[in-house]
């Protein structure tokens, strides 16, 4: 199994005739992902590889049923295209979009909680779940994505798009497939921490260990630490903290936006610190998170 | 002058064909190909290296009549 | 992006907060007639990107004119935590009977901004939240709701304000609400906000941080308050190999070349993406490598993108040798960025299988990216060697 997408998952882009929309939606076609319609005001009646093009979400809501929406539109209309997803009924919607002022994405992220809804990102690659479907730019075409994301057990969150693809690629050498991988977005505040996915990986029982990459800057490590302690989590976590430099320039912008030290609890030496303390493996180098892995597992007897 | 990398070679038959000439500005997405002033077809050099090797413009012209050269590769 | 105390207060005064009579002062001239208009006892301070301004020396207290000329010689030259100072704010002195803090900022927790208040004002609210935290209350606003004067009364009386004080606090903490919504702050803070002799309330000091991402949206209040779009505004002023390496970013919209930091070493990096640099950096750092930049290449920088950033970086003197190093990509093509470091060497002057100590970026259109490097005798690598290893390839180079 997976979590949040899968096969039958049915998904629109909303800003589809864009440029990296457009390559977005071959590679998401040719991975198997079921687009079933895009959305650019004015550009009703064309296709993009086939996918039929509309002016309004609601085009196709009411025509059909539509699990996810991808917004890849520009930062100065995101908060709209999300909000139109968002009313028009659509649970999840993975925000590929950056540079999107904070304010607005706690807009976005406070509806969404209202109508139940899911925001993954923003500034993010989106969602892949091997041989299933993808949502976003992760991996890359069909075949780069083939190569580096296997189907297995280990669900991977990332602070860094990238990285994602790295440290599945990784996994997937080391013979450890994914259950689904999720580039979370680098922004300070995103739809879907690494603490509020925990709770869909802990339900899925093909997933057996976790895997995340992390940075400076924010609470989310902090986060994650409190709610493993707290649920007696059954998944063994393996993070790799980035950035470890960083802490001896506080207040220097390297990185996303979401990982200037604002103080102490922001620098790595105290987020390493915490997770931890809180049973959470930290690997000093990406090549180590596989053995630690299956370190971990054999710890609980899996 | 060829780029470093990339060089592309139009047929001089081709690069008389108004038609064609406009098809190719159109689909290259680095701008290698401009209309000349008074017809024809300019090939921009300094925009050479940063072909992309997507193939449309061979796709556009008759069999042959635009070459794409990888320099790197001989 | 943080402003100075002086352009805060400019934005406070535009939405009718309570200042005390000011002027800024470039010279001692300035600051002795400022001082003379005030016509009374005045602070002195210095106006610069940091706080341990108190502790530095950069304030100082006058009585007439000559001294307040006097002390803005002896404050110019303070540097306050690498930060050096910019003008001399000239300030009336006020007598104070009582300071509130009084800030709004991000939870990044519960994702909403927190309206911090605190009836200790005038020293860090996080001590003060550490050691007092009854003395302090947080109280959350909605984004989706227009902000409520409420939410400041709540504030202010959860600390146990009443009285005329509360009916005289609620509406400038309202206004600070107000204006942390209207221009995207990630913080504005009043500290102290003073109650004085007479009963009123006077903004003291204040601080304001603008959303580097809300910068374009907010281009005409930057411009109104003279802070001009080449600002970084970071912990320090940018170098000039910043500076340039910003110019090559803006040259071209083709993705990512940006973000250039200097630093002393001799290995010159072009790394990337945002997660990939942080990762690169360590590790060169960790095998013991010296690195002469950070910098992050992403999005499918253009061949002229990579190229000039490549020139950059070899441009710096002491720089022996490049790694070009970034996690697995699947936007950014492989090809594109391997023409572009190769010909930025050899319009360097350099020979790029001499120069380039390491090529590790696999990933999409690698095959093609390979020949290139092939053909030109630098050594690459693959997926199979990991990040850290190729990292420690770079700097063996240098060693040897
Ligand atoms: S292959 Fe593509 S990028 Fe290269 S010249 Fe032809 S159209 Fe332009």
């Amino acid at each position: 199994m997976s979590i949040l997408i899968h096969k039958d998952t049915t998904v629109i882009i909303q800003g589809i005739t864009g440029r990296e929309a457009v390559n977005m939606t071959r590679e998401g076609l040719n991975y198997g992902t079921k687009i079933v319609g895009g959305v650019t005001p004015g550009r009703a009646g064309r296709d993009v590889y086939g996918v039929p093009v509309y002016d309004c979400v609601r085009d196709i809501t009411s025509k059909t049923r539509v699990d996810g929406s991808i917004v890849t539109v520009p930062a100065a209309f995101t908060r709209d295209a999300v909000f139109e997803a968002i009313e028009n009924g659509i649970k999840l919607v993975v925000v590929v979009t950056e540079r999107i002022p904070r304010g607005e994405v706690a807009q976005m992220v406070e509806l969404a909680q209202l109508r139940g809804a899911r925001i993954i990102g923003p500034n993010c690659l989106g969602i892949l779940s091997p041989d299933e479907a993808k949502m976003g730019g992760l991996g890359g075409p069909a075949a780069d994505a083939r190569k580096a994301f296997t189907k297995g057990p280990i669900g991977v969150m990332s602070r860094s798009g990238g990285m994602t693809t790295e440290i599945c690629n990784t996994l997937t050498a080391a013979g450890l497939g994914q259950s689904t991988a999720v580039s979370i977005g680098g922004d300070a505040i995103i739809g879907s921490t690494y603490a509020e996915l925990m709770p869909l990986f802990e339900a899925d029982p093909e997933t057996k260990a976790i895997a995340i990459y992390s940075e400076p800057g924010g609470r989310m490590e902090a986060e994650l630490a409190d709610w493993v302690r707290e649920h007696r989590s059954r998944l063994p976590i393996v993070a790799f903290m980035a950035g470890r430099f960083m802490d001896e320039m506080p207040g220097m912008r390297f990185g996303h936006a979401g990982t200037i030290v604002e103080g102490k609890a922001d620098t790595t030496a105290d987020k390493i610190e915490r997770m931890r303390a809180a049973g959470i493996a930290v690997a000093e180098r990406i090549e180590e998170i596989p053995a630690l892995i299956r370190q971990e597992l054999g710890k609980r007897g899996a | 002058m060829p780029g470093m990398f990339i060089d592309v070679l139009v047929d001089p038959k081709a690069a008389s064909d108004a038609a064609l000439v406009k098809k190719l500005v159109e689909v290259c997405p680095v701008n290698i190909f401009a209309a000349q002033e008074g017809g024809g077809l300019r090939i921009v050099e300094e925009n050479l290296d940063e072909c992309v090797l997507c193939d449309l413009c061979v796709q556009a012209a008759p069999p042959g009549a635009v070459r794409v050269i990888k320099r790197y590769e001989s | 992006m943080r402003f100075y105390e002086y352009e805060s207060k400019a934005l406070f005064a535009r939405h009718g907060l309570p200042l005390s009579k000011s002027g800024l002062a470039h010279s001692r001239e300035d600051a002795r007639r400022i001082a003379a208009e005030i016509a009374g006892p005045v602070v002195l301070k210095s106006q610069v990107l940091s706080g341990g301004r108190m502790k530095a020396g950069a304030v100082k207290f006058a009585d007439t004119p000559d001294e307040a000329a006097a002390h803005y010689d002896a404050i110019v030259p303070i540097v306050v935590s690498g930060q050096k100072c910019r003008a001399v704010l000239v300030e009336e002195k006020s007598q104070v009977q009582q300071e509130y803090y009084a800030g709004v900022t991000w939870d990044g927790r519960r994702k909403l901004p927190v309206v911090i208040f605190s009836d200790m004002g005038g020293i860090d609210i996080e001590q003060v939240a550490e050691r007092h935290p009854d003395h302090v209350s947080k109280t959350h606003a909605s984004t989706l709701l227009p902000p409520m004067p409420y939410l400041a009364k709540e504030a202010a009386a959860k600390t146990g304000v009443s009285g005329a004080d509360l009916t005289r606090l609620a509406p400038i903490v309202s206004r600070l609400i107000e204006i942390f919504f209207r221009y995207d702050l990630t913080l504005a803070e009043i500290n102290p906000l003073a109650k004085l002799e007479d009963g009123r309330f006077v903004v003291l000091d204040g601080h304001v941080d603008l959303e580097g991402d809300a910068r374009p949206k907010h281009e005409k209040l930057l411009a109104e308050l003279g802070i001009r779009p080449e600002e970084t505004r970071q912990a320090r002023p940018p170098t000039d190999f910043e500076v340039r390496g910003a110019q090559v970013d803006a040259g071209d919209h083709r993705g990512v070349a940006g973000n250039v930091v200097e630093f002393d070493g001799n290995l010159g990096l072009v790394i990337g993406a945002g997660g990939g640099s942080l990762t690169l950096f360590d590790a060169v750092r960790k095998h013991g490598g010296r690195p002469a930049n950070y910098c992050e290449i992403g999005g499918n920088p253009s061949v002229k993108k990579a190229c000039a950033l490549t020139k950059l970086v070899l441009s710096k003197p002491g720089v022996e040798k490049l790694a070009v190093m970034m996690n697995v990509v699947s936007n950014t093509r492989v090809d594109i960025v391997a023409r572009g470091v190769v010909k930025g060497c050899i319009e360097s002057g350099r020979d790029p299988a001499k120069t380039i100590a390491i090529f590790r970026i696999p990933g999409s259109w690698e095959q093609e990216g390979f020949k290139i490097l092939k053909k030109y005798g630098v050594e690459y690598c693959d997926r199979t060697v990991s990040m850290y290893e190729a990292a420690g390839r770079a700097v063996m180079k240098m060693k040897a």
